[in-house]
């Protein structure tokens, strides 16, 4: 029986705990992408860069915190400087929105037009982002690192494997819970919110129904760069912060995006934590936990990993083409245009 | 009617492209003068490796209207062939795990016909996508019973200087055409899976096997050394020491009253752009044709209104993969002949930025559409590429004179100078879009 | 002089004309109905009407104030309700939310509206918190008809409203249709069931590669011999 419990303690602390925080990420990411995608009907290239952004402008701001002592501790001084990095890329979207998407969009340009601008944004904003604050890997989290330390925890069970809860994996899930709870409220029980599901889900009857564009896509600019500052954050405080890497998370976004279907955020929510979980569950190395459940003679000798880690993009991929060949319109039946 | 001020070129369009690339050569002979002769030839060089990269996306882009956003995966398998070509044979990772490997790919082979079988004599449905997915699983853990053994005895042979299987021996010139061919057979992969689907769909998902390609190439170490890298590769022109030891090349230097050391160096560089002048003036030869023919003609047809040639009865997914994979090799020769002028294969050095974006600003500033367009696309947007560094450099110099020497601000923005070339790629790339949609040498209409 | 006067309308989608010379009108508290073969250009008329397209001649009036330069969006705030023939509700939101939504554009009073709505078609009321896209094809149509009057529309324009509907639900559908016509609106329908369309019609309008053929009172139509055996087969 404790082997079982040593079991499912090992797997929740190398594959369910790591694959929440990382699915609460990609889920914040993904229902910008979603949205910007359900509104102005283009996959925006530029969003990881603005979760970079946004991310930026944190580290800046917790910078300024620590140099006048500021701080929140145990919890991250990131957390109080997120305001800022909020504003930043909310302001930033709405501006390249003003600059570059309006006239596309006026013009009624096939989506690809705007995703290749969405592709001339990106470059910028990765030069803008290098440019203030470098390529290098920094640190983001400050205060407590623990929830739950590995070694109380076998203290308090007994039990030989340890289950350790990184601060930054809660304050992630809880942030992101508190982001996407908002969210819901404001699609579901605002009338702007409903008016943008209605633009989402049928561009003209909205429009005869009186729904004014350009309020509807000024919303959407806003809630995604809002998101994109809170995942770029979560995810530099869970990790590191390094702009390079904010690129690389946008095929597991859009991945995200469209196994929940286009447009339909709680499609982005679910396919976020398929994607964040499998990624975790593949490139787990299972040697250890089927010690534990098989007799001894059955010990495995491999590691028991099914994919090397350096593999895990391929698993967003290999899930978004099966969606796109199987039910292009993901789980909750977004909209196909 | 605007009068006054024109542009002679405007009005005499025949003139207008041969004009712009004489402004070009004017440009490099710039450097050439401003800078030093060696640099010039740098930048030329890979002028035209990226003329040629242009060009495979332009076929895809401009003439089939495919958003190939994964340029970079066909420029690696490409430079991937340099290292396979060029390379000597292991022979001692041959014998530790070349039994096993060929085991594994006699798996794959059978892996594959299986699921072709049952894919054919299974009726559509749950129970044939239960089969497909049955045989992979199965296929996948059979194939590393053999495969994992002979990666670990491979990479395990001198893993510090080569620990991979190394390549056929041959000169690095054929590494260009295999090159060529194996990023075709990839695309030809890719295209089976990803063409049916909407276009910001197969931008995705090119995206995302481009990003695959290389964490293969990274990883695989006993295929290419993964991130290991190679280096010292075969070379198709002389090397500089030779050329300053050999008796012929001095009295030339001499007699051109040239330093021998400079002059080997520019000489080497001018080999090399002879040999990809070649290479580029063929491809845009036959690119040129095709886009002519009736063939070519249909496949604008087909980007212009899909369902309009679809409903004529033309096969859009067939001519669509002709083109996907044509445009790929292409690519591919480019990622050979780059591997083969680096001298190395770092598979590290592969960023979507440099090679997948990058070509995109070159195709969409040269005009799409327009094979020439491509070229003088290529040529511009590298030089800008390159020369916007020290551009930068220079402004942020400029900008900062004021301030001392150690001022943090002033180091700062001397260091950051390098990323202002990111900064001004975007937005040439977005005010081309916006004033000049077609490009400088827009696609010719009708006819 | 009627509510609603499309008047000597010509114009199509930009490339050739669709419809010529072509005059509609809708009275209050009267049905009008568009019949016609197909291709006669019965919903490009109406979509005339409402500013779908632009016209190449005539003019269109609503209560005497021209509105043919106007925008369907403001067509819609000078009362007129269009109900499109397809992708007419939003299916990802509740039966209720796509009520509010027809009332977007209004400050206050929708409650009352709502209520009447519900009072028409009690089945929306049952279903209020179901995704309109769960619907049956009948009762997605009465929230397709409900959005449009949640506006309090002075003129009710229908698009083939039984399009794809089976004939119970269809009988079912008209007789809302003339309860709705019981409160003072002026009603516009284009309709392919031509017989039954013209049975509950106070004025049809048979329309012939885009030009009227004839216009007369709905029973007029159904007695006249010719338009028996042209239109309503036999």
């Amino acid at each position: 029986m404790t082997d079982v419990a040593n079991a499912v303690v090992l797997l929740m602390n190398f594959v369910i705990v790591p694959g929440v925080a990382y699915g609460s990420q990609l889920a914040l990411g993904a229902l910008g992408v979603t949205l910007v995608f359900g509104i102005l009907r283009f996959a925006n290239f530029s969003h990881g860069d603005v979760m970079a952004f946004g991310a930026m402008v944190v580290l800046l701001a917790t910078w300024w915190f620590q140099g006048m002592d500021v701080g929140i501790a145990p919890l991250p001084t990131a957390l109080i400087a997120l305001p800022f990095g909020i504003v930043a890329a909310a302001a930033f979207n709405l501006s390249a929105d003003r600059l570059v998407f309006r006239f596309y969009r006026r013009r009624k340009s096939p989506p690809v037009i705007l995703l290749i601008a969405s592709v001339g944004v990106m470059f910028a904003l990765q030069g803008i982002v290098r440019f203030i604050i470098g390529p290098e890997d920094r640190r983001v989290a400050d205060g407590a690192r623990f929830l739950i330390k590995a070694s109380e925890f076998k203290q308090a069970t007994g039990l030989k494997e340890g289950l350790a809860i990184k601060l930054s994996q809660g304050l992630t899930v809880v942030v992101t819970v508190v982001a996407v709870a908002a969210l819901f409220w404001f699609l579901h029980r605002t009338r702007a919110g409903k008016a943008m599901r209605a633009y989402s889900d049928n561009e003209d009857l909205a429009l005869l129904s009186g729904v004014s564009p350009d309020r509807v896509v000024f919303y959407a600019w806003l809630i995604a760069g809002t998101l994109a500052a809170i995942a770029g954050t979560m995810y530099g405080i869970d990790k590191s912060f390094k702009p390079f890497t904010y690129f690389h998370l946008l095929l597991p976004i859009f991945a995200s995006a469209i196994l929940g279907g286009i447009g339909q955020p709680v499609g982005a929510v679910v396919g976020a934590f398929i994607v964040a979980l499998s990624e975790t569950a593949v490139t787990y190395a299972y040697k250890k936990f089927l010690r534990y459940l098989l007799p001894e003679s059955w010990e495995p000798s491999g590691l028991m990993q099914l994919l090397s880690t350096d593999y895990k993009l391929a698993i967003s991929f290999v899930i978004l083409v099966v969606v796109l060949l199987v039910r292009p319109t993901g789980i909750f039946r977004g909209r196909v245009f | 009617m605007k009068t006054g001020l024109r542009n002679p070129l405007r009005r005499r369009p025949a003139l207008r492209t041969p004009g712009l690339f004489a402004v070009m050569a004017l440009l490099l002979v710039a450097v050439g003068f401003g800078q030093s002769w060696v640099v010039s030839l740098s930048i030329l060089n890979l002028c035209l490796i990226s003329a040629i990269m242009a060009l495979g996306l332009n076929m895809q882009w401009g003439y089939a209207g495919l958003l190939n956003v994964g340029v970079m995966g066909f420029a690696a398998l490409g430079g991937l062939a340099g290292v396979l070509v060029s390379q000597p044979p292991v022979a001692d990772a041959w014998a530790a795990g070349g039994e096993d490997l060929g085991y594994a790919l006699a798996v794959l082979v059978g892996v594959v016909i299986a699921i072709v079988l049952a894919r054919r004599h299974v009726r559509k449905g749950p129970l044939r996508t239960a089969a497909t997915v049955l045989l992979l699983v199965a296929g996948f853990f059979l194939i590393r019973i053999f495969f994992d053994p002979a990666v670990d005895a491979i990479e395990d042979v001198d893993s510090a200087r080569t620990g991979y299987l190394g390549g056929a021996g041959l000169p690095i010139v054929f590494s260009w055409a295999i090159g060529g061919l194996l990023a075709a057979g990839a695309a030809w992969l890719i295209g089976k899976v990803a063409l049916g689907l909407r276009s910001d769909y197969f931008a995705i998902a090119t995206l995302g096997i481009a990003e695959i390609v290389i964490t293969v190439i990274k990883n695989e170490d006993w295929l290419g050394r993964g991130v290991k890298n190679v280096t010292g590769l075969d070379r198709p022109v002389p090397y500089e020491v030779d050329l300053q030891a050999s008796a012929w090349f001095l009295d030339l230097a001499s007699w051109l009253g040239a330093d021998p050391i400079l002059g080997a160096s520019i000489f080497v560089k001018l080999c090399y752009a002879a040999l990809f002048a070649l290479v580029l003036m063929a491809i845009v030869l036959l690119a040129e044709r095709a886009l002519n023919s009736p063939w070519g003609r249909m496949m604008r047809a087909i980007r212009d209104n899909e369902a309009a040639a679809a409903a004529m009865g033309k096969n859009v997914t067939r001519r669509h993969m002709e083109i996907f994979v044509l445009g790929a090799a292409v690519m591919g020769i480019a990622g050979a002949m780059l591997t083969t002028l680096d001298g190395q294969f770092t598979p590290g050095s592969y960023q979507p930025l440099r090679f997948t974006f990058l070509v995109w600003v070159m195709v969409i500033v040269g005009g799409s559409g327009n094979n020439w367009g491509a070229v003088l696309g290529g040529f511009l947007v590298w030089f800008l590429w390159v020369e916007a560094e020290p551009a930068a450099f220079w402004l942020m110099d400029a900008i900062t004179a004021g301030l001392d020497e150690g001022h943090p601000l002033r180091a700062h923005l001397l260091d950051s100078a390098a990323y202002m070339r990111l900064i001004v790629m975007g937005l040439i790339l977005l005010v081309v879009m916006r004033f000049s949609p077609r490009g400088i040498i827009p696609e010719k209409r009708g006819g | 002089m009627s509510f609603l006067a499309g008047e000597g309308m010509t114009g199509g989608y930009g490339g050739a004309d669709i419809i010529h010379d072509c005059t509609i009108e809708a009275r209050q508290g009267e049905v009008a109905v568009i019949v016609g073969p197909n291709g006669a250009g019965k919903s490009t008329a109406m979509k005339a009407v409402f500013g779908l397209i632009q016209l190449r001649a005539g003019a269109v009036t609503l209560d005497g104030e021209d509105i043919t330069r106007l925008s369907p969006q403001e067509r819609v705030r000078k009362g007129m309700g269009f109900v499109p023939q397809e992708r007419n509700v939003f299916t990802t939101m509740t039966v209720e939310e796509n009520l509010e939504m027809g009332a977007y554009i209004r400050d206050a009073g929708v409650a009352d509206t709502m209520a009447r709505v519900f009072d028409l078609f009690p089945i929306l009321k049952e279903r209020r918190r179901q995704l309109a896209g769960e619907l049956s094809g009948g009762q997605r149509q009465q929230v397709a008809i409900g959005r449009a009057l949640m506006t309090e529309p002075r003129l009710l324009m229908l698009d083939e409203p039984t399009a794809g509907v089976s004939p119970v639900v269809m009988d079912d559908l008209f007789d809302r249709i003339l309860e709705i016509r019981a409160t003072g609106i002026a009603i516009l329908m284009v309709e392919q069931n031509a017989a039954q369309a013209l049975s509950i019609a106070d004025r049809g309008y048979v329309l012939v590669t885009g030009r009227n053929r004839y216009t007369d009172s709905g029973q007029a139509l159904l007695d006249d011999p010719e338009v028996r055996r042209s239109f309503l087969g036999g």
